[in-house]
């Protein structure tokens, strides 16, 4: 094994000159004049990103913190959901109208049996409708909110930036966790190129942008 | 179509295949069909995203740096990915990952296997290879589904099956998954790939992807989809082989702020793909325990090696130039011979054949340029076709067969009879335009980009609006066309 490894780097050594001293410096020269902060007003970014995502068939709620409970009941009936698996940590507070199940190492046909998974988010990219999803605080791991066939997902109000520069950026701090960016439910455009919505993925999700 | 060979040693030349397709009349509709809807898309996103340009030089110069700078983003990215739990393995060859792939699957103790699209494995032939072993791949994408099951070939790819209308995916679904009652709406063609995978996926402990991106900085895998299948297999299973060709690699986590903008778009005409996923290696109690990475060469090195060709290499598989490509527009994906179509195909088959096959791809162009205006990277696609012709002279002389048999192939080239009436009206408008210092087609091409000689960026009139290119090669005197059917009559 090591032996296809020693050519395949030989060869490559052979064919170009570039060498770590040399990378730092040339990466450096690479020029960037793409747009890369916002322009937009708060107000326009969170109606922007709402577009979208209403665009992609997801719907999307604006509430406070103390709406929240009351939205989630209301939402759960409409979706006729009725368990939901979320992940440990995620605010009790938030947690009403259906019966909630921690996250604890469930495998994917227990997944499978939920109606829901409810989870917050680190992020939303507004300009392309994109929510991210890390590892982190009240999202849990990749699995839980992928298996379960609708999704409620609460993104803050504060976590919402215009481009899709400055949210890679933000992530830059956390690259290391295991991270899905999801723009819509699951979707194919492979026939006809019609796209439709629906697949593999959650099929219905909902977002909540939660203003302080 | 079905059972068309994607072996470039075993195909037939593309004027001879090329042939076959465009008797195909309901080939032809719905590969035009697609390919417009497809390109109306792209071309509104682009219209709307008003740094394009900018993105796209900054996508270039991040692949041609990479490039320059292989062995070290390689070694970062081994260096990484292992230190996070994942293993790295090298491949010379097909046969090489086939092996690798084949040992670490049976390691697993699996006889099944479920599968992201991946253009990497096509080119392999990964799934004979696992079949041979005794192992069975499910492939998940709804377009690779539809091909498995119709035991037919991938024709595009982004879209593999883009050759197949809904009433024949229909009736493709019904016969192989044994159904009674199907819809024949996309939707309910969706909801029957959901319903026979899922099982698969609940049940499978063993994936098989390729991978859009390798990160050196993070030992990084990002991969994107849209449906949701490639979720699943990167999510559920034990076990996840990666198979990437060496060239995927980009320095940093950030650069992906560059390209996840104009793959999206270029690709599926969207302004984000559904789903990207980006993981580092293992995450304890967060999907795969066992994640393999194999790092495919497969004449890679040998393409790097061209300071000419090598551009190809930069290419981030969008499919962008195909959707734009006349030729490819008029014979679909199969004519072609090889997991790659179009005009990338054209340029990356015989290269990764070293020149042993496929030599006629590169005569499979017009050399309009369409293909290098799209291109997100911008790999200048004519520039290589004719660096390629050129080898493909020295191997046989003038008289090269492929080169003779494009002769037949004018019942491609001939709907774009306005194409070439353009191609001298602007040969003329752009005197004044361009430097006289032009390379002579038929003789080396200079090498590089934007290297500033024979480039027009601004043209007059009707040949402006004509192909709305904005960055169009000076036409040289005599097109490749004329030049060469003036030698052959
Ligand atoms: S050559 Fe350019 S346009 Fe064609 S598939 Fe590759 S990146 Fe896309």
């Amino acid at each position: 094994m090591s032996s296809a490894r020693e050519e395949i780097l030989a060869r490559i050594r052979q064919a170009c000159s570039g060498d770590a001293e040399s990378a730092a410096a040339s990466y450096a020269e690479i020029t960037r004049q793409y747009q890369q902060a916002a322009k937009l007003s708060r107000e326009e970014i969170l109606g922007l990103l709402t577009e979208r995502l209403i665009e992609y068939d997801a719907h999307v709620y604006r509430a406070r913190e103390t709406e929240i409970a009351a939205l989630c009941r209301e939402l759960f009936a409409r979706r006729g959901a009725k368990r939901i698996v979320v992940p440990g940590d995620l605010p009790g507070a938030w947690q009403s109208g259906a019966e909630f199940v921690a996250d604890e190492d469930l495998d994917a046909r227990e997944l499978d049996r939920f109606d829901g998974v409810m989870t917050a988010a680190t992020l939303a990219i507004a300009e392309t409708g994109t929510i991210v999803l890390q590892n982190a605080h009240a999202q849990g791991r990749r699995a839980i909110s992928l298996v379960p066939d609708y999704h409620l997902c609460v993104v803050r109000e504060q976590d919402v930036v215009e481009t899709v520069v400055e949210g890679m950026r933000l992530l830059e701090a956390t690259r290391h966790l295991p991270t899905t960016l999801f723009s819509g439910p699951s979707a194919t455009a492979d026939i006809e190129m019609t796209r439709i919505k629906g697949v593999h993925g959650p099929r219905f999700v909902d977002i909540v942008i939660l203003g302080a | 179509m079905s059972e068309t060979e994607l072996d470039p040693r075993v195909a037939p030349s593309f004027p001879k295949a090329a042939k076959a397709s465009l008797r195909d009349a309901q080939l032809r509709a719905n590969v035009r069909r697609a390919t417009d809807t497809i390109q109306a898309k792209r071309h509104k996103l682009v219209e709307e995203k008003k740094d394009w340009q900018e993105l796209r030089e900054s996508a270039r110069q991040i692949r041609a740096h990479v490039l320059e700078h292989l062995r070290v983003y390689l070694e970062e990215f081994e260096r990484n990915f292992t230190r996070a739990g994942g293993h790295v393995h090298w491949a010379r060859n097909d046969r090489e990952a086939q092996e690798i792939v084949v040992a670490i699957a049976k390691e697993a103790g699996a006889d099944e296997v479920i599968k992201i699209k991946s253009m990497t494995t096509e080119e392999i032939h990964l799934n004979d290879a696992l079949e041979a072993a005794g192992i069975h791949a499910y492939e998940t994408d709804l377009a690779e589904l539809i091909i498995q099951l119709g035991h037919d070939r991938p024709s595009h790819i982004v879209v593999p099956a883009l050759h197949k209308n809904r009433a024949q995916i229909r009736e493709i679904f019904l016969r192989e998954m044994h159904l009674t009652e199907l819809g024949e709406n996309p939707a309910d063609l969706a909801e029957a790939a959901r319903k026979f995978l899922r099982e698969k996926f609940l049940r499978v402990q063993t994936a098989v992807s390729g991978a859009n991106f390798l990160i050196a900085e993070t030992g990084g895998v990002c991969i994107v989809e849209s449906e949701g299948n490639g979720r699943m297999c990167l999510t559920l299973p034990e076990t996840l082989i990666s198979v990437v060709g060496i060239e995927k690699v980009i320095p940093r986590f950030a650069d992906l702020e560059v390209f996840l903008q104009v793959l999206a778009r270029s690709a599926t005409g969207e302004r984000m793909n559904p789903y990207n996923s980006i993981w580092s290696g293992v995450t304890p109690g967060d999907g795969p325990r066992n994640m393999h990475v194999v790092l495919l060469d497969n004449a890679r090195t040998a393409v790097l090696a061209d300071s000419e060709g090598r551009q190809t290499l930069q290419c981030i598989r969008c499919a962008a130039c195909l959707n734009a490509c006349p030729v490819y527009r008029q014979t679909g994906g199969h004519a072609y011979g090889s997991v790659y179509a179009g005009p990338i195909g054209a340029i990356l088959t015989p290269q990764l054949m070293e020149m042993q096959h496929g030599e006629s791809l590169p005569y499979a162009s017009s050399l309009c340029g369409a293909c290098y205006e799209v291109c997100p990277v911008k790999i200048n696609i004519p520039e290589v076709l004719i660096h390629l012709r050129n080898k493909v002279v020295a191997q046989k002389g003038w008289y090269a067969p492929e080169a003779l048999a494009m002769k037949a192939m004018a019942s491609v080239f001939r709907s774009e009879r306005r194409f070439r009436a353009a191609q001298r009206l602007a040969r003329m408008a752009q005197l004044p335009l361009a430097r006289r210092d032009l390379p002579i087609v038929g003789q080396d091409a200079p090498t590089g980009q934007d290297s500033g000689s024979g480039w027009v960026k601004w043209l007059p009139g009707i040949f402006g609006g004509w192909t709305q290119t904005r960055d169009l090669r000076a036409i040289p005197r005599e097109s490749f066309r004329e030049w060469w059917e003036s030698r052959l009559t």
